[in-house]
C-alpha cells in the first residue's frame, strides 16, 4: 500500500494538517489498514474532522461500488465510499430516493453515517443514521456486521460517531420512495424574522428550507427566501455543465458590500408574489454543488461555517444571533435555517427538536472572536454546535451540548482501546476524553 | 444491437470507471482479473447502474490458461462482442534495474498476455463482423525514456500490436482503437513524487468511449499528451539520450 504524503483540509479550508494518505481501490487491503489511521471520505466537512495532522488516513473514495439492491424494500447494500448524490441520480428514475440528503450530493456513505447528517426534512423523516440497517465495520483487522438490534451500543455510537468506532466499509441503507426525478418547488419572500419562523412551523412539505439574508437589519433582520418541496414526475430540459472555480479569488471578492449587494439581489430573484418551479432533484438537494469548488470564492484564507439548532422555545435566541452577526459587520453570503424534529439515529448526533440555523463567515479578523459569541448563545439556549461544521468550538462546552458523551466515550473506548481513529477534531474537543 | 464487452483488468481504476460509462449505456459486461472478490463487488456495481448481464471471471495476463474459459463464454453471448484491454504493470525501473527478471513480468503483463488473449479472441470477432476493441497502452511507449523505459518498451510493444490488429479485423468491420493515457489519478501513480494534473480516471473513460464511437485509431488521452509526445518524440536522438525527462 502506497502512503502519500499531503495537505488535507476540509470544505472552509481554514484548518490544514499534513497526513500520510492511503487511497485502496480494493477491499482486500481494509483489513490491515485498519489500524493505521482514521477513514476519510470525499471532505466536505468544515472543520477538521477529516484531518490527522502527522499520522494516516484512510482514503475510502474509491471504494463506492452498489452491491445489492432489493427493489421490493429499497434496501441498498453500499460501500462506505459511493456518494449521495450518485445515489440519487441512478435510483431516483427507478422511484427510489435516499431518505435524507445532505447540503452536498459529494458526501459519502461513510461520512453520512459518521456524522449522522440531515437534510430539508429532518422534521418529517429525522435523520441519516435512521435509515440506515447495517453497517459493516472493520476494526483492529475483524469486520462486523453492525444493526441497531443485535448491537444497539455500538451502532449509536457509530451512527453520528465521526469514524471513531472504526472503518465503516459498507452499509445497509433504506431508500424512501419517490414520485420520480424532479422536485416541485414553491418559493415565497419572507419579509422578517417572525414570517420566516412561522411559516416554517406551518410547513407541511415534505421539504423545506429558509433562506435567510444574514446582512438584513432593523426591522427587515431576517428576510429571505422560504423554499419549499415534494417529489415529483415528469420532463425538465437537460442542463448544461456546470461551472468550476479555478483559482482562489482575491480576499476582497466576499467583501462585506459584494455581499450585501449579492444578498439583495438574491432576495429579489423571487417576484413579490412567489412562485411554483419544477426542478431536477439535484438542484434543489445540492444547489451549489454545480459551482465545482465554490469554496474558493473565499479565496485562500477560506471561510468558517457555525451551524447550531436551539430547542422550539428558544427560536428566537436565533434571532439575537442574526442581529449579533449583523452588527459584527462580517457579511454573510449564506445563511439557512431549517426545522428539525426529534430523529437521530447516534450518542453524538447533531439533531434536536427546534430549529437549526447555518451561517458561512469569510475567515476574516473578528469571525472567530464572533462565531465563539455564537457557541456561547448556543450554550446558553440548551443547544448544540455541529461537529461537521465546526473548527472552534472549546472543549468545554462539549459535554453541556451532548449529554450522551460518557456513555459514547466507554463504547468507543472499547472498540479503538489505542486511540488509533483520533482526529485533529476529536482531539481538538477532546472527545475522546 | 446489445454490445457485450470484455474487459481485462476490470479491477482497475480507469476500467472501473469504463465500466460504468458502458453499463450506463445499457451494455453488458464480462469483467475479467484476478481479484475474484473485488470483481464480483465490481460486477454488482455495473448491473446495478444498469447492465442486463455482468460476469466476473478469473484472468491472469501471466496464465495464459484462464484464457480459454472466457473466450468460450464469449462464444456463447449473443450481439456484439467487443473488448478494453485495462492490464499491464509498472514497476519502478530502480527494481527492475536490480532483478531483471523483472522484464519478463512486465513484458508479459502489459504486452504478450492482452496480446496472446486479442489473438484468440480475433476470429470471434471476425466471424461477427461487429464490435469494437480498445487498448490501452500509455504515452510511455511512445519513446523509450530513462525514468521508465522498461515499461515503456513493453507498452511500445503493444501499440505495434494494436496498430496490425487494427489493419486485420478493419477487413471485417471491426475497429481497434489505441488509446495513450497520459498522467491518470490512479493506485499507478498514487504517492509518485512530482505528479501534477493527473487525469481522472472518469474522464479518461468517458474521452475512450467517445473516441471508440467515433472510430477513431490513436488517442492521446487527456488530448494534450498528443501535443507533448509529439514534442518528445521530435528530439533528436543525440540530444534525447542525454536527457532525464
Amino acid at each position: 500500500m502506497t502512503w502519500n504524503d499531503i495537505e488535507i483540509t476540509g470544505w472552509g479550508r481554514a484548518r490544514r494538517s499534513r497526513a500520510e494518505v492511503a487511497r485502496p481501490e480494493r477491499r482486500q487491503p481494509l483489513a490491515s489498514l485498519s489500524g493505521e489511521g482514521p477513514a476519510i471520505g470525499m471532505r466536505r466537512s468544515y472543520g477538521d474532522g477529516m484531518q490527522n495532522g502527522g499520522g494516516r488516513l484512510i482514503d475510502m473514495t474509491r471504494l463506492d461500488r452498489l452491491l445489492e439492491f432489493d427493489a421490493t424494500t429499497g434496501h441498498l447494500r453500499v460501500e462506505a465510499g459511493a456518494q449521495i448524490g450518485d445515489l440519487a441520480r441512478i435510483f431516483a428514475p427507478q422511484g427510489w430516493l435516499p431518505a435524507v440528503m445532505p447540503g452536498t450530493g459529494f458526501a459519502t456513505i461513510g461520512g453520512a453515517i459518521a456524522n449522522d447528517v440531515h437534510g430539508k426534512n429532518h422534521h418529517t423523516v429525522g435523520s441519516f443514521g435512521q435509515h440506515v440497517a447495517a453497517i459493516r465495520l472493520i476494526r483492529n483487522g475483524k469486520t462486523r456486521d453492525v444493526t441497531p438490534d443485535k448491537d444497539p451500543d455500538l451502532f449509536r455510537a457509530t451512527v453520528g460517531g465521526l469514524g471513531q468506532t472504526g472503518i465503516i466499509a459498507e452499509a445497509v441503507l433504506k431508500l424512501m420512495p419517490t414520485k420520480g426525478d424532479l422536485m416541485m418547488v414553491t418559493e415565497r419572500r419572507v419579509a422578517d424574522w417572525d414570517e420566516h419562523v412561522e411559516l416554517l412551523e406551518r410547513s407541511t412539505a415534505p421539504y423545506s428550507v429558509g433562506w435567510i439574508d444574514a446582512t438584513a437589519t432593523g426591522d427587515r433582520l431576517g428576510r429571505g427566501i422560504l423554499e419549499e418541496g415534494e417529489t415529483g414526475t415528469g420532463l425538465v430540459p437537460k442542463r448544461g455543465a456546470g461551472r468550476k472555480v479555478p483559482f482562489d479569488a482575491p480576499h476582497f471578492a466576499l467583501s462585506s458590500p459584494v455581499v450585501r449587494l449579492f444578498n439583495a439581489a438574491y432576495w429579489r430573484r423571487v417576484p413579490a408574489s412567489g412562485r411554483t418551479v419544477v426542478k431536477p432533484i439535484s438542484d434543489f438537494f445540492f444547489p451549489l454543488d454545480r459551482i465545482r469548488d465554490w469554496n474558493r470564492l473565499y479565496g485562500k484564507r477560506g471561510f468558517h461555517q457555525f451551524q447550531c439548532v436551539v430547542p422550539p422555545e428558544n427560536v428566537d435566541r436565533l434571532r439575537d444571533m442574526l442581529a449579533q452577526i449583523a452588527d459584527a459587520g462580517i457579511a454573510s453570503p449564506l445563511s439557512v435555517l431549517k426545522r428539525m424534529g426529534p430523529g437521530r439515529g447516534g450518542m453524538l448526533s447533531f439533531p434536536m427538536e427546534g430549529f437549526t440555523l447555518a451561517v458561512d463567515f469569510p475567515n476574516r479578523p473578528g469571525a472567530a472572536a464572533l462565531i465563539e459569541v455564537l457557541n456561547g448563545m448556543t450554550e446558553a439556549a440548551g443547544g448544540r454546535v455541529y461537529f461537521a461544521k465546526d473548527a472552534l468550538l472549546r472543549p468545554e462546552r462539549v459535554a453541556g451540548m451532548y449529554p450522551e458523551l460518557a456513555a459514547w466515550r466507554a463504547e468507543v473506548a472499547r472498540a479503538d482501546p489505542e486511540g488509533r481513529m483520533q482526529t485533529d477534531l476529536t482531539r481538538r474537543l477532546k472527545l475522546r476524553g | 444491437m446489445q454490445e457485450t464487452w470484455i474487459i481485462l483488468g476490470a479491477t482497475s481504476s480507469m476500467a472501473r470507471a469504463f465500466v460504468r460509462e458502458v453499463a450506463a449505456k445499457g451494455a453488458s459486461v464480462l469483467l475479467c482479473g484476478r481479484d475474484m472478490a473485488d470483481l464480483r463487488a465490481l460486477a454488482a456495481d455495473a448491473h446495478l447502474r444498469g447492465a442486463p448481464d455482468s460476469v466476473a471471471m478469473a484472468f491472469d495476463a501471466r496464465k495464459p490458461e484462464t484464457f480459454g474459459p472466457i473466450i468460450e463464454r464469449a462464444r456463447g453471448i449473443d450481439g456484439m462482442l467487443s473488448a478494453a484491454v485495462f492490464v499491464g504493470s509498472m514497476p519502478p525501473q530502480s527494481a527492475i534495474d536490480a532483478d531483471p527478471a523483472l522484464i519478463d513480468g512486465t513484458v508479459t503483463d502489459s504486452y504478450t498476455g492482452p496480446a496472446r488473449f486479442l489473438h484468440m479472441l480475433a476470429p470471434l470477432l471476425e466471424a461477427r463482423g461487429t464490435g469494437r476493441v480498445i487498448g490501452v497502452g500509455s504515452v510511455a511507449g511512445d519513446r523509450g525514456r530513462l525514468p521508465n523505459y522498461v515499461y515503456g518498451s513493453s507498452k511500445a510493444g503493444f501499440h505495434a500490436y494494436l496498430s496490425g490488429l487494427r489493419n486485420r479485423l478493419g477487413r471485417s468491420g471491426v475497429h481497434v482503437l489505441t488509446v495513450k493515457p497520459g498522467v491518470i489519478d490512479t493506485a499507478m501513480t498514487w504517492g509518485l513524487p512530482g505528479i501534477r494534473g493527473a487525469a481522472l480516471p472518469e474522464d479518461a473513460a468517458a474521452a475512450m468511449l467517445k473516441a471508440a464511437d467515433r472510430r477513431r485509431n490513436v488517442v492521446y488521452v487527456p488530448g494534450k499528451w498528443r501535443i507533448i509526445m509529439t514534442v518528445i518524440r521530435l528530439i533528436p536522438e543525440p540530444l534525447f539520450k542525454k536527457l532525464k525527462i
